[in-house]
Protein backbone atom coordinates (compact mmCIF):
# COMPACT_ATOMS: atom_id res chain seq x y z
CA UNK A 1 0.00 0.00 0.00
CA UNK A 2 1.34 3.32 -0.85
CA UNK A 3 1.66 5.84 1.71
CA UNK A 4 -0.78 8.47 -0.23
CA UNK A 5 -3.38 5.69 -0.29
CA UNK A 6 -2.73 5.11 3.65
CA UNK A 7 -3.09 8.93 4.33
CA UNK A 8 -6.64 8.65 2.69
CA UNK A 9 -7.56 5.46 4.08
CA UNK A 10 -6.78 7.15 7.56
CA UNK A 11 -8.75 10.54 6.29
CA UNK A 12 -11.14 8.47 5.44
CA UNK A 13 -11.53 6.76 9.41
CA UNK A 14 -10.29 8.93 11.50
CA UNK A 15 -13.82 10.95 10.56
CA UNK A 16 -15.45 7.90 11.19
CA UNK A 17 -13.58 7.39 14.70
CA UNK A 18 -14.47 11.51 15.01
CA UNK A 19 -17.71 11.78 14.40
CA UNK A 20 -18.38 7.90 16.68
CA UNK A 21 -16.41 9.86 19.26
CA UNK A 22 -18.13 13.19 19.34
CA UNK A 23 -20.93 11.22 19.28
CA UNK A 24 -20.07 9.32 22.48
CA UNK A 25 -18.79 12.19 24.21
CA UNK A 26 -21.87 14.07 23.67
CA UNK A 27 -23.99 11.35 25.57
CA UNK A 28 -21.47 11.48 28.66
CA UNK A 29 -23.27 13.50 31.63
CA UNK A 30 -22.03 17.32 31.77
CA UNK A 31 -18.34 17.80 33.34
CA UNK A 32 -18.12 17.68 36.74
CA UNK A 33 -22.14 15.89 37.32
CA UNK A 34 -20.75 12.79 37.20
CA UNK A 35 -23.65 10.31 38.74
CA UNK A 36 -21.69 6.79 38.69
CA UNK A 37 -22.98 5.25 42.00
CA UNK A 38 -19.83 2.87 42.39
CA UNK A 39 -17.56 5.22 43.89
CA UNK A 40 -20.06 6.95 45.79
CA UNK A 41 -20.85 3.69 47.63
CA UNK A 42 -16.98 3.26 47.65
CA UNK A 43 -16.71 6.38 49.26
CA UNK A 44 -19.27 5.59 51.55
CA UNK A 45 -18.14 2.14 52.60
CA UNK A 46 -14.73 1.77 52.13
CA UNK A 47 -13.11 3.82 54.76
CA UNK A 48 -14.73 1.44 57.51
CA UNK A 49 -14.81 -2.16 56.09
CA UNK A 50 -11.26 -1.72 55.12
CA UNK A 51 -9.91 0.99 57.53
CA UNK A 52 -7.74 2.62 54.05
CA UNK A 53 -8.64 6.07 54.18
CA UNK A 54 -6.77 6.26 50.74
CA UNK A 55 -10.27 4.79 48.49
CA UNK A 56 -8.51 4.57 45.40
CA UNK A 57 -6.00 2.16 46.92
CA UNK A 58 -8.57 0.17 48.80
CA UNK A 59 -9.89 -0.23 44.92
CA UNK A 60 -6.91 -0.75 43.82
CA UNK A 61 -5.67 -3.86 46.16
CA UNK A 62 -9.20 -5.06 47.48
CA UNK A 63 -12.73 -4.33 45.88
CA UNK A 64 -10.57 -4.81 42.67
CA UNK A 65 -7.53 -6.34 43.32
CA UNK A 66 -8.08 -8.89 40.73
CA UNK A 67 -7.98 -6.58 37.97
CA UNK A 68 -4.33 -5.31 39.48
CA UNK A 69 -2.96 -8.90 39.65
CA UNK A 70 -3.96 -8.55 35.48
CA UNK A 71 -1.96 -5.56 35.89
CA UNK A 72 0.92 -7.18 37.14
CA UNK A 73 1.03 -9.84 35.16
CA UNK A 74 1.12 -7.55 32.56
CA UNK A 75 3.99 -5.45 34.13
CA UNK A 76 5.89 -8.73 34.41
CA UNK A 77 5.25 -9.70 30.89
CA UNK A 78 6.17 -6.99 29.57
CA UNK A 79 9.53 -6.53 31.14
CA UNK A 80 10.41 -10.22 31.07
CA UNK A 81 10.04 -9.75 27.21
CA UNK A 82 11.83 -6.76 27.12
CA UNK A 83 14.84 -8.65 28.70
CA UNK A 84 14.61 -11.29 26.41
CA UNK A 85 14.93 -9.01 23.45
CA UNK A 86 17.92 -6.64 25.36
CA UNK A 87 20.06 -9.08 27.66
CA UNK A 88 23.20 -9.37 26.15
CA UNK A 89 25.64 -12.03 25.75
CA UNK A 90 28.27 -9.90 26.65
CA UNK A 91 26.89 -8.50 30.31
CA UNK A 92 30.09 -9.00 32.18
CA UNK A 93 32.33 -7.28 30.10
CA UNK A 94 29.87 -3.97 29.55
CA UNK A 95 29.74 -4.30 33.48
CA UNK A 96 32.93 -3.21 33.04
CA UNK A 97 32.92 -0.28 31.03
CA UNK A 98 33.84 2.55 32.66
CA UNK A 99 31.77 6.13 31.95
CA UNK A 100 32.40 7.76 35.41
CA UNK A 101 30.69 11.18 35.59
CA UNK A 102 33.62 13.94 35.83
CA UNK A 103 32.80 16.84 37.93
CA UNK A 104 32.87 16.58 41.77
CA UNK A 105 29.53 18.90 42.23
CA UNK A 106 27.34 16.35 39.78
CA UNK A 107 28.59 13.61 42.11
CA UNK A 108 27.85 15.72 45.22
CA UNK A 109 24.46 16.51 44.34
CA UNK A 110 23.72 13.20 42.72
CA UNK A 111 24.84 11.35 45.81
CA UNK A 112 22.42 13.44 48.39
CA UNK A 113 20.02 13.34 45.48
CA UNK A 114 19.68 9.42 45.56
CA UNK A 115 19.18 9.28 49.51
CA UNK A 116 16.63 12.00 49.19
CA UNK A 117 14.36 9.54 46.28
CA UNK A 118 14.69 6.82 48.12
CA UNK A 119 13.18 8.33 51.34
CA UNK A 120 10.37 9.99 49.22
CA UNK A 121 9.94 6.50 47.59
CA UNK A 122 9.48 4.11 50.61
CA UNK A 123 7.59 7.31 52.42
CA UNK A 124 4.99 6.99 49.10
CA UNK A 125 4.93 2.81 49.00
CA UNK A 126 4.32 2.67 52.45
CA UNK A 127 1.90 5.58 53.11
CA UNK A 128 -0.59 4.57 50.06
CA UNK A 129 -3.47 3.16 52.19
CA UNK A 130 -3.21 6.51 54.11
CA UNK A 131 -2.64 9.35 51.96
CA UNK A 132 -2.40 10.12 48.01
CA UNK A 133 0.55 7.33 47.09
CA UNK A 134 1.16 3.74 46.98
CA UNK A 135 3.29 1.10 45.41
CA UNK A 136 2.52 1.96 41.75
CA UNK A 137 3.56 5.61 42.15
CA UNK A 138 6.79 4.82 45.50
CA UNK A 139 7.86 1.86 43.07
CA UNK A 140 9.07 4.48 40.11
CA UNK A 141 10.86 7.26 42.65
CA UNK A 142 12.61 4.02 44.33
CA UNK A 143 14.02 3.21 40.66
CA UNK A 144 14.79 6.23 40.00
CA UNK A 145 16.81 6.60 43.16
CA UNK A 146 18.96 4.36 41.23
CA UNK A 147 18.54 5.96 38.22
CA UNK A 148 20.42 9.01 39.72
CA UNK A 149 23.27 6.31 40.94
CA UNK A 150 24.00 6.17 37.01
CA UNK A 151 23.19 10.07 36.13
CA UNK A 152 25.41 11.20 38.95
CA UNK A 153 28.15 7.86 38.96
CA UNK A 154 28.84 5.28 36.71
CA UNK A 155 27.11 2.43 34.64
CA UNK A 156 29.24 0.02 36.96
CA UNK A 157 28.17 1.48 40.19
CA UNK A 158 24.49 1.30 39.10
CA UNK A 159 25.38 -2.44 38.14
CA UNK A 160 26.89 -3.01 42.06
CA UNK A 161 23.78 -1.18 43.64
CA UNK A 162 21.53 -3.43 41.68
CA UNK A 163 22.90 -6.69 40.30
CA UNK A 164 20.61 -8.57 37.68
CA UNK A 165 20.45 -11.56 40.33
CA UNK A 166 18.90 -9.16 43.23
CA UNK A 167 16.37 -7.35 40.62
CA UNK A 168 15.32 -10.70 39.08
CA UNK A 169 14.60 -11.81 42.44
CA UNK A 170 12.97 -8.58 43.36
CA UNK A 171 10.97 -8.56 40.66
CA UNK A 172 10.03 -12.53 40.93
CA UNK A 173 9.33 -11.80 44.84
CA UNK A 174 6.91 -8.46 43.87
CA UNK A 175 5.16 -10.40 41.67
CA UNK A 176 4.36 -13.85 42.66
CA UNK A 177 4.06 -12.53 46.21
CA UNK A 178 1.09 -10.47 45.14
CA UNK A 179 -0.18 -13.77 43.76
CA UNK A 180 0.94 -15.55 47.24
CA UNK A 181 -1.11 -13.14 49.20
CA UNK A 182 -4.09 -13.98 47.70
CA UNK A 183 -4.18 -17.70 47.89
CA UNK A 184 -3.00 -16.86 51.15
CA UNK A 185 -6.40 -15.76 51.52
CA UNK A 186 -7.83 -19.34 50.76
CA UNK A 187 -5.57 -21.23 53.40
CA UNK A 188 -7.67 -19.30 55.88
CA UNK A 189 -10.82 -20.03 54.30
CA UNK A 190 -11.54 -16.60 52.84
CA UNK A 191 -12.01 -15.87 48.52
CA UNK A 192 -8.95 -15.59 46.81
CA UNK A 193 -7.23 -11.75 47.04
CA UNK A 194 -10.24 -11.31 49.89
CA UNK A 195 -8.58 -9.34 53.12
CA UNK A 196 -7.93 -11.74 55.67
CA UNK A 197 -5.29 -10.04 57.56
CA UNK A 198 -6.22 -7.94 60.61
CA UNK A 199 -7.64 -4.54 59.89
CA UNK A 200 -5.74 -2.53 62.22
CA UNK A 201 -6.18 1.73 63.10
CA UNK A 202 -7.42 3.65 60.34
CA UNK A 203 -4.55 6.31 59.20
CA UNK A 204 -2.12 4.51 60.96
CA UNK A 205 0.15 2.41 58.39
CA UNK A 206 -0.65 -0.33 60.64
CA UNK A 207 -3.84 -0.65 59.11
CA UNK A 208 -6.04 -1.74 55.80
CA UNK A 209 -4.85 -5.66 56.03
CA UNK A 210 -4.32 -6.82 53.00
CA UNK A 211 -4.05 -4.09 51.34
CA UNK A 212 -0.77 -2.91 52.64
CA UNK A 213 1.02 -6.23 51.95
CA UNK A 214 -0.43 -6.38 48.26
CA UNK A 215 0.88 -2.45 48.18
CA UNK A 216 4.20 -3.34 49.54
CA UNK A 217 4.16 -6.10 46.90
CA UNK A 218 3.49 -3.60 44.24
CA UNK A 219 5.61 -1.78 45.17
CA UNK A 220 8.55 -4.17 44.85
CA UNK A 221 7.42 -5.14 41.22
CA UNK A 222 7.14 -2.13 40.03
CA UNK A 223 10.80 -0.36 41.26
CA UNK A 224 12.08 -3.95 39.96
CA UNK A 225 10.57 -3.50 36.75
CA UNK A 226 12.26 0.38 36.18
CA UNK A 227 15.36 -0.90 37.57
CA UNK A 228 15.47 -4.13 35.37
CA UNK A 229 14.50 -1.94 32.07
CA UNK A 230 16.53 1.16 32.56
CA UNK A 231 19.53 -1.38 32.91
CA UNK A 232 18.46 -3.30 29.93
CA UNK A 233 18.35 -0.01 28.18
CA UNK A 234 21.70 0.79 29.15
CA UNK A 235 23.29 -2.55 28.82
CA UNK A 236 22.82 -2.08 25.36
CA UNK A 237 24.60 1.23 24.94
CA UNK A 238 27.25 0.30 27.23
CA UNK A 239 27.73 -2.97 24.25
CA UNK A 240 27.25 -0.91 21.51
CA UNK A 241 30.35 1.32 23.42
CA UNK A 242 32.14 -1.34 23.37
CA UNK A 243 31.78 -2.58 19.57
CA UNK A 244 32.81 0.78 18.36
CA UNK A 245 35.73 1.24 20.52
CA UNK A 246 36.79 -2.84 18.81
CA UNK A 247 36.58 -1.57 15.11
CA UNK B 1 -18.91 24.69 28.31
CA UNK B 2 -19.75 22.03 29.94
CA UNK B 3 -17.73 18.88 27.47
CA UNK B 4 -15.20 21.05 27.04
CA UNK B 5 -12.57 19.10 29.02
CA UNK B 6 -14.36 16.01 27.23
CA UNK B 7 -13.33 17.67 23.83
CA UNK B 8 -9.47 17.82 25.06
CA UNK B 9 -9.52 14.22 25.74
CA UNK B 10 -10.62 13.20 22.12
CA UNK B 11 -8.35 15.87 20.77
CA UNK B 12 -5.80 14.64 22.65
CA UNK B 13 -6.15 10.82 21.53
CA UNK B 14 -7.14 11.64 17.96
CA UNK B 15 -3.62 13.28 17.36
CA UNK B 16 -1.73 10.78 19.07
CA UNK B 17 -3.14 8.33 16.87
CA UNK B 18 -2.49 10.59 13.41
CA UNK B 19 0.99 10.71 14.75
CA UNK B 20 1.32 6.84 15.02
CA UNK B 21 -0.16 6.46 11.25
CA UNK B 22 1.92 9.22 10.08
CA UNK B 23 4.87 8.61 11.73
CA UNK B 24 8.65 7.67 9.93
CA UNK B 25 10.68 6.54 12.76
CA UNK B 26 9.65 3.74 15.02
CA UNK B 27 10.28 5.98 18.52
CA UNK B 28 8.36 8.70 17.82
CA UNK B 29 5.59 6.41 17.13
CA UNK B 30 5.84 5.01 20.59
CA UNK B 31 5.53 8.74 21.71
CA UNK B 32 2.57 9.10 19.46
CA UNK B 33 0.50 5.62 21.49
CA UNK B 34 1.70 7.61 24.56
CA UNK B 35 0.45 10.75 23.51
CA UNK B 36 -3.23 8.89 22.29
CA UNK B 37 -2.72 7.20 25.58
CA UNK B 38 -2.83 10.10 27.64
CA UNK B 39 -6.10 11.14 26.11
CA UNK B 40 -7.55 8.29 27.85
CA UNK B 41 -6.17 9.63 31.24
CA UNK B 42 -8.16 12.90 30.52
CA UNK B 43 -11.40 11.22 29.36
CA UNK B 44 -11.27 8.93 32.34
CA UNK B 45 -10.35 11.65 35.08
CA UNK B 46 -12.61 14.37 33.27
CA UNK B 47 -15.86 11.70 33.56
CA UNK B 48 -15.20 11.03 37.37
CA UNK B 49 -15.06 14.72 38.58
CA UNK B 50 -17.42 16.47 40.29
CA UNK B 51 -18.07 19.65 40.92
CA UNK B 52 -16.09 20.99 44.19
CA UNK B 53 -15.13 17.51 44.69
CA UNK B 54 -11.98 16.73 46.69
CA UNK B 55 -9.31 13.84 46.56
CA UNK B 56 -10.75 10.45 47.64
CA UNK B 57 -8.58 10.57 50.49
CA UNK B 58 -10.39 10.70 53.40
CA UNK B 59 -7.45 11.52 55.85
CA UNK B 60 -8.43 15.00 57.90
CA UNK B 61 -11.62 15.45 55.86
CA UNK B 62 -15.06 14.67 57.10
CA UNK B 63 -15.92 11.33 55.64
CA UNK B 64 -19.11 12.50 54.20
CA UNK B 65 -16.85 15.29 52.37
CA UNK B 66 -17.67 15.45 48.68
CA UNK B 67 -15.06 13.91 46.83
CA UNK B 68 -14.18 12.93 42.83
CA UNK B 69 -15.02 9.04 41.82
CA UNK B 70 -12.29 7.25 42.98
CA UNK B 71 -13.24 4.09 40.51
CA UNK B 72 -11.88 6.29 37.29
CA UNK B 73 -8.87 7.04 39.25
CA UNK B 74 -8.11 3.37 40.32
CA UNK B 75 -8.60 2.79 36.03
CA UNK B 76 -6.33 5.66 35.43
CA UNK B 77 -3.45 4.35 37.67
CA UNK B 78 -3.64 0.84 35.92
CA UNK B 79 -3.79 2.31 32.17
CA UNK B 80 -0.07 5.04 33.51
CA UNK B 81 0.96 1.68 34.51
CA UNK B 82 0.29 -0.68 31.33
CA UNK B 83 1.33 2.26 29.11
CA UNK B 84 4.51 2.34 30.35
CA UNK B 85 5.66 -0.99 30.59
CA UNK B 86 4.47 -1.45 26.98
CA UNK B 87 6.25 1.50 25.78
CA UNK B 88 9.05 0.22 27.28
CA UNK B 89 8.70 -2.72 24.98
CA UNK B 90 8.06 -1.31 21.78
CA UNK B 91 11.14 0.79 22.35
CA UNK B 92 13.22 -2.72 22.85
CA UNK B 93 11.60 -3.45 19.43
CA UNK B 94 12.65 -0.58 18.03
CA UNK B 95 15.90 -1.33 19.27
CA UNK B 96 15.92 -4.58 17.70
CA UNK B 97 14.30 -3.50 14.27
CA UNK B 98 17.32 -0.72 14.30
CA UNK B 99 19.93 -3.23 14.56
CA UNK B 100 18.61 -5.43 11.70
CA UNK B 101 17.58 -3.75 9.41
CA UNK B 102 19.61 -0.49 10.12
CA UNK B 103 16.93 1.93 9.61
CA UNK B 104 13.92 3.13 12.22
CA UNK B 105 11.40 4.20 9.30
CA UNK B 106 8.94 2.07 8.93
CA UNK B 107 8.17 2.64 5.55
CA UNK B 108 12.05 1.09 4.98
CA UNK B 109 11.33 -2.32 6.21
CA UNK B 110 11.05 -5.41 3.88
CA UNK B 111 7.84 -6.18 5.42
CA UNK B 112 6.02 -2.75 4.62
CA UNK B 113 7.02 -3.20 0.90
CA UNK B 114 4.43 -4.93 -0.92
Amino acid sequence: MSLRTRYVLFAISATGLTALLLWGLAGLPDFGRFGGSYGVTLNDVAVAQRHATNVVAAIVWDYRALDTMGEELILFASVMATSLLLREAREREADRSEDAVHGETIRAVGLALVGILVVVGLYTVAHGIVTPGGGFQGGVVLASGLIVVYLAGSYRTYRRVGPTALVDFGEGVGVGGYVGIGLAGMAFGAAFLANFLPLGTKGTLASAGTITALNVASGLAVAAAFVLLVMEFLQELMVMRLEEAEK
Amino acid sequence: MSYFPYLVAGLVFMIGIAGVVTSRNLIHLVVCLSVAQSGTYILLLAIGYRSGGTAPIFKGISEKAKTVDPVVQALTLTDVVVSVVVAALLLALALDVQKNEETLDPEELPSMRS
